[in-house]
């Protein structure tokens, strides 16, 4: 029931006194209302902006957050007002959906951010008027569509990181090229093949100079081995990519009954039909009709061009609109072939001798092209003849539109995807940035509650409160639960942060392997070669910093044997790759001061520690604690060894050992 | 060139007959358009005058019916809420009245109900005639609020309420249930309910039922007494 009706409610029980006297037996006893209150204002202050309301408008709904009693936790006893912290903007909508009974959605407000306003105050989206319910539901599905695209390509890129058996690298090899060299090379050559299979088809036909007996001959009767070579070798390659095509496939069935591999196999049937036939004389003719089959080798092409695709995936979407076209088409062709035939039926040598052979004056008529081996000769089939080409030009013209609209539609969606996908690689990189940075920024926060206790040890005060106003209290509580569910499991964290080139790890049996990881890590930033000098705060503000620095600027490019799995070095590869990116960034530097700016505090006190001879942060440099330190080759820039050995001097490591 | 075949002639001709059928036909209905589209405009011009009714004064109010201030500003803001040009027309009514009864049809009832509330039988249900009619109801005497029934049930408003009145309002308040109940609804239950009616109302047998019939019948049955009591604190 509506709510503004609830408002008569008292009128439709009054006008129910009609019905008393004519009632037989008692009526029930009326419902009484507990506390009576007089209706009295309420005042919601959703984030500042104060809306006042009866209460009885609240209480319509009872089954929503404001209409319920649930709204007495956001009660605020100093200001007598109910206090909500969210959009005014929105809730304006919601409130009038409480005194109208309609609730409405805005055009300018995001969708998910107007969901999430409506799941706070429970009231279900479909409630929505009919005003606004298609206008939502658009909006909603498209982001729905979006999201999942998004997903599932989030899901393809992690579903590489763990190790795919041979037959889905190979599907993934063939639907995206760009995967690895060895398919975008099988990519090129088949697109050669069909190239060339199309090719010869075509020249096959030419006539290629005579033959004695003055018979021109085409070329593919005259050079007919090397046509049958060719023709064999693009059939073998087309059948093995094909085969390799069906052993891939995750789902051999709806493979089989895919477009694509349907055309696949009418490319290559003719040929295999061919060579069981040869001998049959009676079935030649059907089989030179075959070869007109290979013809559709050249929609093998549309795995190479997505704009074919494209064309392919309009016509068929908008297949009404080409059904209508047809059909009013055939509609005005038999109106217009019969007038016409009985029209020029009189008329002596008229071409028109039957309604079917008036079909093809009238089409070539409405499409304009008129060949003119037709005419009417009659007065009568004049006139009719120019309202057929006419109309015909409307006919035409109605549906292209439609049809090129979609096309425009589905194109710029295909964009839109590309673009999205293209700028994917850049929001996950900063997205991980982001991670990073709480997880280091844990880290952080251990190393400076360790070196607290250091720092206790030594007697100096003043660096302690110090470093202990980097985090927040929020932050603070955070690191302390991770620093409880580390004691818990008796794990540590760890973390690959090429930025920070240092970590931390207090478990013992873990330190080897941690070590081990981090200097992979430290090759392959070194490999990278970024210009990290460009992180201002790193290198300007610490000297003892720049041994982080020049140690990424070490050119080595040996990688050592590792037991690493060859998914998480390349992880590690995309995490440098990215903080190229990130660094050229100008927009990310607030995330990346905010690195720097704790690896600053950290780093300070690290640098400070050169003076203490306890310290926890273990640098270890390559050639000293690698199991393969005899199989490394001497860093090619023997300048920041020297560093590194200087800081090496600098730094203890402690160890649980 | 030969001359055209009797087929072609005839041809011609019968489209040329045709066309003219055609255009003909147009012509007329926009003439007839024309003609006719000068009183629909006026007609909506006469519904655009009467937008916007406002009511007398609420002190005036206060004095024509019993209820209280905020009463009446409570009511006048439910109205204003589902009528803003201040005035109910019947459709309107019925739409309104016919969604307390989603499963019946109420429209019958409801417009009997429309002809009690307006008094004046102007069409149009404003708030005067809303609120005089809720006075009744709410805080009229028994004798008053038996009286307002009388006049709901008296369809021709001539003082007395035949069988066929009565028939019609009862065959009404049954389509408010709609048609599926238990046990499902006879078709003679409304005539028999009404010689059931008829039976305790009529008290000179002359097959109408006067005013002072139907008070004084209904002053004797408790039940009816009890129930005209029991809207009273809807307000």
């Amino acid at each position: 029931m509506a709510a503004g009706v609830a408002a008569w409610l008292p009128f439709a029980r009054a006008a129910a006194i009609g019905w008393m006297p004519v009632a037989n037996c008692p009526m029930p006893l009326a419902p009484t209302e507990k506390n009576k209150r007089q209706d009295e204002l309420i005042i919601l202050n959703v984030s500042g902006r104060r809306f006042q309301t009866w209460r009885t408008t609240l209480e319509r709904y009872p089954d929503t957050l404001l209409g319920s009693t649930e709204k007495e936790f956001f009660f605020n006893e100093d200001t007598k007002e109910y206090f909500f912290d969210r959009d005014p903007e929105v809730f304006r909508c919601i409130l009038n959906f409480y005194r109208t009974g309609k609730l409405h959605y805005p055009r300018y407000e995001c969708i998910s951010a107007y969901d999430e306003e409506l799941a706070f105050y429970g009231i279900l989206p479909e409630i929505i008027g009919d005003c606004c319910y298609e206008e939502y539901k658009d909006r909603k599905r498209e982001n729905a569509e979006r999201l999942m695209d998004d997903n599932d390509s989030e899901n393809n890129q992690e579903g590489s990181m763990p190790s795919l058996n041979l037959r889905q690298t190979m599907w993934r090899a063939f639907e995206n090229p760009h995967t690895s060299t060895l398919a975008l090379v099988f990519y090129y050559v088949t697109g050669f093949f069909i190239a060339v299979s199309v090719i010869t088809n075509v020249v096959e036909t030419v006539p290629c100079g005579t033959v004695p007996g003055n018979k021109e001959l085409p070329c593919g009767e005259r050079y007919a081995m090397a046509f049958f070579c060719l023709d064999t070798a693009c059939v073998m390659i087309f059948t093995v990519e094909y085969l390799m095509r069906l052993f891939a496939a995750p789902s051999r069935y709806r493979f089989m009954r895919s477009v694509m591999s349907i055309i696949d196999v009418v490319a290559i049937m003719p040929y295999y039909i061919g060579l069981v036939m040869t001998n049959n004389e009676d079935v030649s003719g059907a089989f030179v009709t075959l070869r007109v089959f290979r013809v559709f080798r050249i929609f093998k092409f549309s795995r190479h061009s997505q704009g074919l695709r494209i064309l392919g995936y309009t016509l068929k979407s908008c297949a009404s609109e080409l059904g209508f076209l047809l059909f009013s088409l055939t509609m005005a062709i038999i109106i217009f072939a019969t007038v016409m035939f009985y029209a020029e039926k009189g008329s002596s040598a008229s071409k028109f001798t039957s309604i079917p052979a008036s079909f093809w004056y009238t089409i070539v008529t409405m499409t304009t092209l008129g060949y003119g081996d037709m005419v009417p000769k009659t007065i009568a089939g004049k006139i009719f003849g120019s309202i057929c080409s006419l109309s015909g030009v409307l006919v035409i013209a109605l549906p292209v539109p439609v049809i090129v609209s979609n096309f425009s539609r589905i194109y710029h969606q295909n964009q839109r995807a590309d673009k999205r996908r293209a700028q994917k690689k850049a929001r996950l990189a900063r997205i991980r940035v982001a991670k990073t940075g709480s997880s280091s920024a844990y880290l952080h926060s251990k190393r400076n509650g360790l070196l607290n206790a250091a720092l206790e040890l030594t007697g100096s005060s003043d660096d302690e409160q110090h470093i202990s106003k980097s985090t927040s209290l929020i932050e603070s509580q955070h690191h302390h639960l991770l620093h409880c569910l580390e004691k818990t499991t008796g794990l540590s964290y760890l973390v690959d942060d090429p930025l920070l080139s240092v970590r931390t790890s207090t478990i013992k049996n873990h330190e080897f392997i941690d070590e081990q990881l981090f200097e992979q890590n430290c090759m392959d930033n070194s490999m990278q070669n970024y210009p990290s000098t460009r992180s201002p705060s790193l290198s300007s503000n610490n000297g003892g910093s720049t041994s982080c620095c020049s140690r990424r600027n070490k050119k080595t490019t040996h990688l050592p044997n590792s037991n690493v799995p060859a998914t998480r070095l390349r992880s590690m590869q995309e995490l440098s790759t990215i903080h190229i990116q990130c660094s050229e960034q100008p927009s990310l530097t607030t995330s990346r001061s905010s690195l720097n700016m704790k690896s600053d505090d950290g780093l300070r006190p690290n640098c400070k520690t050169s003076h203490l001879t306890t310290a926890i942060i273990s640098i270890p440099t390559p050639p000293a604690l690698t199991p393969e330190g005899d199989s490394r080759p001497p860093p090619i820039n023997p300048h920041p060894t020297m560093n590194i050995s200087t800081t090496c001097s600098n730094v203890v490591k402690v160890s649980a050992l | 060139m030969e001359r055209a075949s009797p087929h072609s002639d005839s041809l011609l001709y019968a489209s040329l007959i045709v066309i003219l059928l055609l255009i003909s036909y147009w012509f007329t209905t926009k003439c007839f358009k024309i003609i006719s589209g000068i009183e629909d405009s006026a007609e909506d011009e006469f519904e655009l005058s009467t937008v916007c009714h406002r009511p007398e004064g609420l002190e005036q109010l206060q004095e024509q019916t019993k209820f209280s201030r905020k009463e009446l500003q409570v009511l006048y803001r439910g109205f204003k809420n589902e009528c803003p040009t201040g005035l109910v027309n019947e459709e309107n009514f019925k739409q309104i009245y016919s969604q307390f009864f989603p499963q019946g049809d109420s429209g019958t009832y409801a417009a009997f109900l429309f002809n009690a509330f307006d008094t004046d039988h102007d069409g149009s249900i404003s708030f005067e005639d809303f609120v005089a009619g809720l006075s009744v109801i709410l805080r009229g005497t028994i004798d008053d609020r038996l009286s307002w029934a009388f006049n709901l049930y008296d369809l021709n408003k001539d003082g007395c309420i035949t069988k066929e009145e009565m028939l019609d309002i009862m065959k009404s308040i049954y389509d408010m249930m709609g048609k599926y109940t238990y046990p499902a609804m006879r078709e003679e239950a409304p005539r028999e309910h009404v010689e059931n009616f008829f039976q305790k109302m009529d008290r000179n047998k002359d097959g109408v039922v006067t005013i002072e019939e139907f008070i004084e019948s209904c002053q004797k049955d408790e039940n009816i007494m009890r129930s005209m009591q029991l809207f009273d604190n809807v307000i």
